[in-house]
């Protein structure tokens, strides 16, 4: 959605001079959801089809604020032989990696994300079932692709589970939360989720969207769609807030955070104000032995998309300055309408190291890090995927916001 | 600091006690509290003992912060020398679920401060506690201290029960253009939602760093809801809100804005805009940077000098002695600040200013 791109044309197949880039967030659905229940055990295929996901939200189906265009996707992303945008590796291949040049793209599954499901067996369930399909279904035909598995992050033992499944699995890079959940992610109920990501090696993505049946403010719930979205800027400071002052990130060294599609702007003034009201208030904690600015500056990663767009363009270069130019990850946050293309995505004239940073070195030495080397597919998908027939069948009709 | 004229935005007087407001409610209610043994309405917004709800020497051994005029004049309006200061009682009001009884409480501090203070020292200034449970009710009491001249602002809190660009919330705030008061939000939360987006945190200081959101949020609300298209003249006033976050809000706002303004077609300025021309925002706490260079930065990234508006925020601990505003500012930039930038936004105090 760069201000920069509004009127540029589609991507074009890249020059071969054009650097090779990460693109930290890719999202990816199942072209129908009922190609997910070859992965899924027969009660769980019952219980959908009869009771739905229930979400801590209203709706059967669909977000609670309807977004701004179908899918919430580009136009352009809709694959030519049908299904929803995202959802045809090869017209992803085409459309988006060759054209953008992407070496490494990590794949964020939201569509659904079932972590915050209601029913923790569900979402137990069902977190496995899209995890095996990811893997066998995107990562494993498309190397450039690594997954983030999803994990049922309101059971923490459930999850913890699913970590040490994947734990040293080559495919898998990263542990993936949504941001908006029933207790704020510092919480202690969710510190078995860090320490076994930790354990494992991997850095824990928290994308911004989900429900945690709060209200999505302070202050109630807001009338419109621009709202939800710029309050994602909002949820993400407090999670941020919780995990620094509940002191997970003193408990567990190796805990990496990433924040996914949350933006980046707030972060210093926020590390200020932590800062700040940690020295009036450090009686109250005590397992603090840093500001909390040194915790951000040493755990926390951040995706670009939505690129901040301040006018004049210079101030985003202080912001970067304050953040750290070794914390942000390009991401484009392809298929969907806000996508920020990579040829016009940062307004600044960047030197060689900074590109080099800003464009795939960070990514790779946060997500490429050596982890083991376990490839294949794990024996409970074969299992499954051997006792199942594969089941073609009409649009489900129950997907999940993004 | 002591420059001539200063008005101190916001400070912050205690209700002794409950006691104290009973002369200024009819028998009725003073019946109901003596019978239903009510509590006085203290929130968890200020706990009595938190280093951050009184500075140490602002803080007496026995009674409250901020609770008698004397301490007010000795702490603040003397040492600081400010011409006008800005009276925002953060009584528990608006924790009530009664509309009545909220209507009752609000009553009673607004008559309490028009008596203890407005009356007794003639450099204070007040905000007008309203109970907000009732829209009604609240402009009624709006329509009531705005016959007193010294009552110069309508205070809200940062959180309650509906984002307050919400419609149902406009009579207020044309009452408040109709009488030329501004609308002052304030830090604080009903806590009938839970302090954050994301649920009911464990530490205070969690509550209190979240502050910021809960006025992102508004900002967001009121722009979005079209409240200063409706009423073009209306200030808002940002109080103990921080304002170091205001650039990056204004970014994403902005971007979202150029993207979805489609939902919200009435919204035909920037948020840039509509900010620099109808939101305030008053000086403490600064959340600064670490250093200098970069505080210049970000008051770069403000983009306007005339948003801020002089604050201590007594009795809260914002800062040590005398260093009410932040070292390295220009003096024409603290005139702005403590001078011109207040008696711009508050229409009633230019009647009584020179």
């Amino acid at each position: 959605m760069n201000v920069q791109n509004a009127h540029s044309a589609a991507p074009q197949p890249a020059a071969a001079s054009r650097m090779a880039i990460a693109d930290c967030d890719i999202h990816h659905s199942p072209r129908d959801f009922k190609m997910l229940y070859p992965y899924l055990e027969p009660r769980w295929r019952d219980h959908l089809d009869q009771f739905g996901m229930r979400r801590r939200m209203g709706n059967y189906s669909g977000p609670q604020y309807p977004k701004s265009q179908p899918d919430a996707s580009r136009r352009d992303a809709w694959p030519p032989g049908g299904g929803r945008p995202g959802s045809n590796l090869d017209f992803m291949r085409t459309h988006h990696l060759d054209a953008n040049n992407i070496e490494l793209g990590i794949l964020t599954m939201i569509r659904p994300h079932p972590g915050g499901f209601q029913n923790v067996d569900l979402s137990a369930a069902l977190c496995r079932a899209i995890n095996d399909w990811q893997v066998a279904e995107w990562t494993q035909p498309e190397p450039r692709l690594k997954a983030s598995i999803v994990v049922p992050y309101e059971d923490a033992a459930a999850s913890v589970a699913e970590i040490e499944r994947w734990a040293g699995h080559r495919d898998v890079v990263q542990v993936l939360l949504l941001s908006r959940t029933v207790e704020p992610l510092g919480n202690r109920r969710y510190w078995p989720i860090y320490e076994a990501a930790a354990a494992a090696g991997l850095p824990v993505g928290i994308h911004a969207f989900g429900n945690g049946g709060q209200p999505t403010s302070s202050t109630g719930w807001s009338s419109f769609y621009i709202e939800d979205m710029v309050g994602h800027a909002q949820s993400c400071q407090s999670l941020v807030s919780s995990m620094v002052l509940e002191g997970i990130f003193a408990r567990v060294p190796a805990l990496r955070v990433v924040l996914i599609e949350a933006g980046f702007g707030w972060l210093p003034p926020l590390a200020w104000r932590l800062d700040r009201n940690w020295s009036r208030l450090r009686a109250e904690l005590p397992h603090l032995h840093r500001l909390p600015s040194e915790y951000i500056r040493d755990h926390i990663w951040l995706t670009t998309q939505p690129m901040e767009e301040p006018e004049p363009s210079a101030h985003l270069r202080d912001t970067i300055d304050w953040i750290g130019w070794d914390k942000l990850l390009f991401a484009t946050d392809y298929p969907h309408w806000d996508y920020d293309d990579p040829r016009t995505a940062i307004p600044l004239r960047l030197s060689a190291e900074e590109r080099e940073a800003f464009f795939i070195s960070n990514a790779q030495a946060l997500y490429l890090r050596p982890q083991g080397d376990r490839p294949g597919t794990p024996d409970s998908v074969t299992r499954t995927r051997q006792k199942e027939t594969f089941m073609h069948t009409t649009p489900h009709g129950q997907e999940m916001p993004r | 600091m002591n420059i001539p004229g200063a008005i101190d935005c916001d400070i912050h007087p205690s209700i002794p006690g409950l006691d104290a407001l009973l002369p200024y409610m009819p028998d009725t209610w003073r019946e109901i509290i003596q019978i239903r043994g009510i509590d006085g309405l203290n929130s968890i917004s200020y706990p009595a003992r938190s280093p951050l709800t009184a500075r140490p020497d602002w803080s007496p051994e026995k009674g409250k912060p901020a609770a008698t005029l004397a301490q007010i004049q000795r702490e603040c309006l003397d040492p600081f020398g400010s011409a006008i200061a800005i009276c925002n009682c953060l009584y528990g009001v608006q924790l009530l679920f009664s509309e009545d009884m909220a209507a009752a409480f609000a009553r009673a501090v607004n008559g309490w401060m028009a008596a203890e203070l407005l009356d007794r020292d003639p450099r204070l200034r007040a905000s007008i506690v309203v109970p907000i449970q009732n829209v009604e009710l609240a402009v009624d009491e709006i329509e009531r201290c705005a016959q007193d001249p010294r009552f110069v602002q309508v205070l809200l809190l940062a959180s309650g029960d509906h984002p307050l660009g919400k419609r149902m919330y406009w009579p207020i705030y044309a009452a408040a253009a109709r009488h030329k008061l501004p609308i002052g939000i304030h830090a604080g939360s009903n806590y009938h939602n839970p302090p954050t987006a994301v649920g009911w945190p464990s530490y205070y200081t969690e509550d209190y760093v979240a502050q910021a959101q809960a006025f992102q949020s508004q900002l967001t609300s009121l722009f979005c809801e079209g409240v200063f298209n409706r009423y073009p003249d209306l200030k808002v006033v940002l109080l103990e809100s921080g304002w170091t976050w205001l650039p990056a809000h204004l970014w994403r706002l902005t971007k979202y804005w150029r993207g979805l303004r489609m939902e919200i077609p009435w919204a035909d300025r920037s948020p840039a805009d509509v900010v620099r021309s109808n939101v305030r925002l008053s000086l403490q706490p600064t959340d600064a940077p670490p250093d200098a260079a970069s505080l210049q930065r970000i008051i770069e990234h403000l983009q306007s000098d005339e948003l801020l508006l002089f604050s201590t925020d007594y009795p809260h601990w914002q800062f040590d002695g005398m260093a009410a505003i932040p070292a390295g500012l220009s003096p024409a930039l603290v005139r702005k600040i403590t001078v011109d930038n207040p008696r711009a936004t508050y229409a009633r105090l230019m009647e009584l200013v020179r």
